[in-house]
């Protein structure tokens, strides 16, 4: 789950991480108090929407005066902005974020993740902020220094004081910079984060190290036992067919083909829309109804790729294991009684009863192309298209 | 012997009187797995299908000599499950539940290195499908009747894709010793090379299949490995070929982060290690027959 970025400076604030001073708005009116309230003659307005690289899509805006504050505010709201990590369709901006502006000397890139390699919490740090860490890695990789934390004791003291010397940082600011990483690292770990990233961590003129701009994700898995946390979930920013298939169980991933899918167990998703692809068709979605591929999750399933306008062609693709065929051919027509599917639908059925089950689906009503393989029930998917 | 369980391999359910432990027990003594009773913290002293029942994982040892385990316990309760099962002595515990928070994947891979290598449980997935020895016992939750007794061993992330390629392999005549699901998560107990090294001082396993996905570096390790370690051939198919990057797929660890994670440079990196690619997950079963008729 990904939150904002003043969700973010705010969580950080809490475990001793210094921001510049700010407040959020969801009105012009509102900004210009704000402003004046923040105080001094510079501000930064800042859309918020889950992406990075929002200065370059226009989602920053410097002001002069708490009037051009408001005008900046006015102009964001309610826009989508389109990044190079949002996809062409955007995301839509209903909360500005307003923030003194920071008089910068030097720009800082700090970096926590999981490495999955070594299976433990990675610091990655560079002397070049303000770049992604993607074109970090690429265009300056020596800038880049590292540092594993044994999630048993968490980060120690002179971890983050190597870091920090290794950066350059003066000596006089070594522990407020210390201390900025090893809060970010309490964080990670007392939150289940699997992503902290402080980009630019910069030190300004006034020799003051903050967090200019920060980006926290956490562990799915974990909600249960971070309800602060999960009250931060945004489903604005979410696809809408992404947030009814993860309210209903269903593990959904909107992409951009026209071939719909339902599919159980996430491996035999994946492998199925690649067979699509190599048939020459694409994939309008993933999605994994679960190993059981129970009837209730069936009917689910197609009323979620029934919202999806641009599924041409709908394949379904299910091995049944515990659950026998015959059981989930039963779900599969009843779910079509309920629900009224106007493209060719393409069945492939495999494992326990597979004979059962394909007679029940002949026997029914239904109007379907039966499939025998994964390669057949791809191939009569995109034939079912050109058709 | 069959690599990880044997025929008699003692196992206990954890989580015992749960519905999915109850089911999933049901279907593991039908298959004729050797489970010999369960744990079930309050319940200890009863009888749950004709099989004691137990409040601790040590007392389930020391009475009834188990050493296999399988957990059925919610993700909240099952990192706790796990170290129970470690700090009980028992050798292999799978855990089939999907949903446990990385950090605590995290722990309990640390807790476990207070045991000294030989000490050391094998603890398999988690989001994972478990283990099968076909003819001889199913720690897992796999329909046993599509897996055929032979000499291929199966490693698979996905517990349906496994499944694919072991009814593929069945229509094609050709047997299996033992199919591990090491699970979907980030953070797993066993990895492709973990499995990988057992298969390869396994005399009961002539060739492996392994089912990897696109995320993380597990699939390349085990293929590094195999090119410096190993005699015997390994087949290979990574799934995810149309996944976007930065996206989850599904699995919690199906994610496109770095280089080297996508199946396309998997399978490009495998290829060099010497494994044989299966190059769409329809000819999985085809490929390894043709591995097979080449040796």
């Amino acid at each position: 789950m990904d939150i904002h970025e003043y969700q973010a400076k705010e969580i950080l604030q809490g475990f001793g991480v210094t921001i510049p001073r700010g407040g959020i708005v969801y009105s012009p009116e509102t900004a210009e108090n704000k402003a004046r309230e923040i105080g001094g003659s510079k501000w930064v307005v800042k859309a918020q929407i889950h992406s990075g690289a929002r200065g370059k899509a226009g989602g920053v805006i410097v002001c002069d005066s708490p009037l051009e504050v408001a005008q900046a505010t006015d102009k964001l709201l309610g826009k989508k902005l389109v990044t190079n990590q949002t996809g062409p369709e955007g995301k839509i901006v209903n909360r500005i974020y307003i923030e003194e502006a920071t008089d910068i000397e030097k720009e800082l890139y700090l970096g926590l993740v999981f490495d999955r390699a070594s299976e433990s919490i990675m610091v990655v740090a560079s002397t070049e902020g303000g770049m992604s860490v993607e074109e970090i890695a690429k265009e300056k990789p020596d800038s880049i220094i590292r540092s594993k934390i044994e999630v048993a004791v968490g980060i120690q003291s002179f971890q983050a004081r190597e870091l920090a010397f290794g950066l350059g940082i003066e000596p006089e600011l070594i522990r407020r910079a210390s201390e900025t990483i090893v809060g970010c690292a309490k964080a990670f770990s007392e939150l289940d984060a699997t992503m902290v990233e402080v980009n630019p961590l910069v030190i300004s003129k006034q020799k003051q190290i903050l967090a200019l701009d920060c980006k926290m994700s956490f562990d799915n898995n974990a909600m249960f036992r971070r309800d602060k946390v999960s009250e931060l979930r945004d489903k604005t920013q979410e696809d809408e067919k992404e947030v009814y298939a993860s309210d209903r169980g269903l593990n959904y991933v909107s992409l951009d083909g026209n071939i719909g899918n339902i599919i159980n167990g996430a491996g035999l998703a994946m492998a199925s829309m690649d067979m699509i692809k190599l048939a020459g068709g694409e994939p309008a979605n993933f999605l994994d109804v679960g190993g059981g591929a129970t009837p209730e999750k069936i009917v689910k399933a197609f009323r979620l790729i029934k919202m999806d306008k641009k599924v041409k062609v709908i394949l379904v693709n299910i091995f049944a294991g515990i659950n026998r065929c015959d059981w989930v051919a039963e779900g599969i027509v009843q779910a079509l009684e309920k629900i009224e599917i106007k493209v060719p639908l393409v069945i492939r059925l495999a494992g326990t009863n597979v004979e059962k089950g394909n007679k029940i689906l002949r026997d029914s009503k239904l109007n379907y192309i039966e499939a025998n393989t994964l390669e057949d029930a791809a191939n009569k998917a995109v034939a079912a298209l050109r058709k | 012997m069959a690599v990880i369980i044997e025929k008699n391999t003692k196992i206990l359910i954890q989580g015992f009187t749960g519905k999915m432990g109850t089911f999933h027990a049901e279907e593991m003594i039908k298959y004729g797995s050797n489970v010999v009773g369960g744990v079930t913290p309050g319940k200890g002293g009863q009888k749950h299908l004709d099989k004691p029942v137990f409040n601790t994982v040590k007392d389930a040892v020391k009475h009834t000599g188990a050493t296999a385990s399988i957990l059925f316990v919610p993700p909240a309760f099952a990192a706790d499950s796990a170290m129970e099962a470690a700090d009980a002595g028992i050798k292999t515990c799978v855990a089939i539940v999907d949903g446990i928070p990385s950090h605590d994947m995290i722990r309990i891979k640390r807790y476990m290195r207070r045991y000294s290598r030989n000490e050391k449980m094998t603890l398999v997935g988690p989001n994972c499908a478990g283990i099968i020895s076909p003819g001889k016992s199913m720690l897992g939750i796999m329909p046993g009747h599509i897996y055929k007794e032979g000499r291929v061993g199966i490693i698979s992330r996905s517990g349906t894709l496994g499944y694919e390629a072991a009814e593929q392999m069945k229509n094609l005549g050709i047997g299996i010793s033992t199919s591990v699901g090491i699970g979907g998560d980030p953070i797993n107990g066993s990895s492709f090379r973990d499995i990988i090294e057992k298969f390869e001082t396994d005399d009961e396993t002539d060739a492996i299949l392994m089912i990897g996905e696109i995320g993380g570096p597990q699939e390349v390790a085990a293929g590094e490995f195999a090119k410096e370690n190993m005699k015997k051939p390994v087949i290979g198919y990574i799934a995810g070929l149309t996944a976007p990057k930065g996206r989850v797929m599904g699995h919690a660890g199906a994610i496109v982060s770095a280089y080297g994670e996508s199946a396309i440079e998997k399978v490009e990196i495998l290829k060099d290690c010497g494994v044989t690619i299966s190059k769409n997950p329809s000819v999985m079963g085809d490929t390894v027959k043709s591995v097979l008729e080449k040796m």
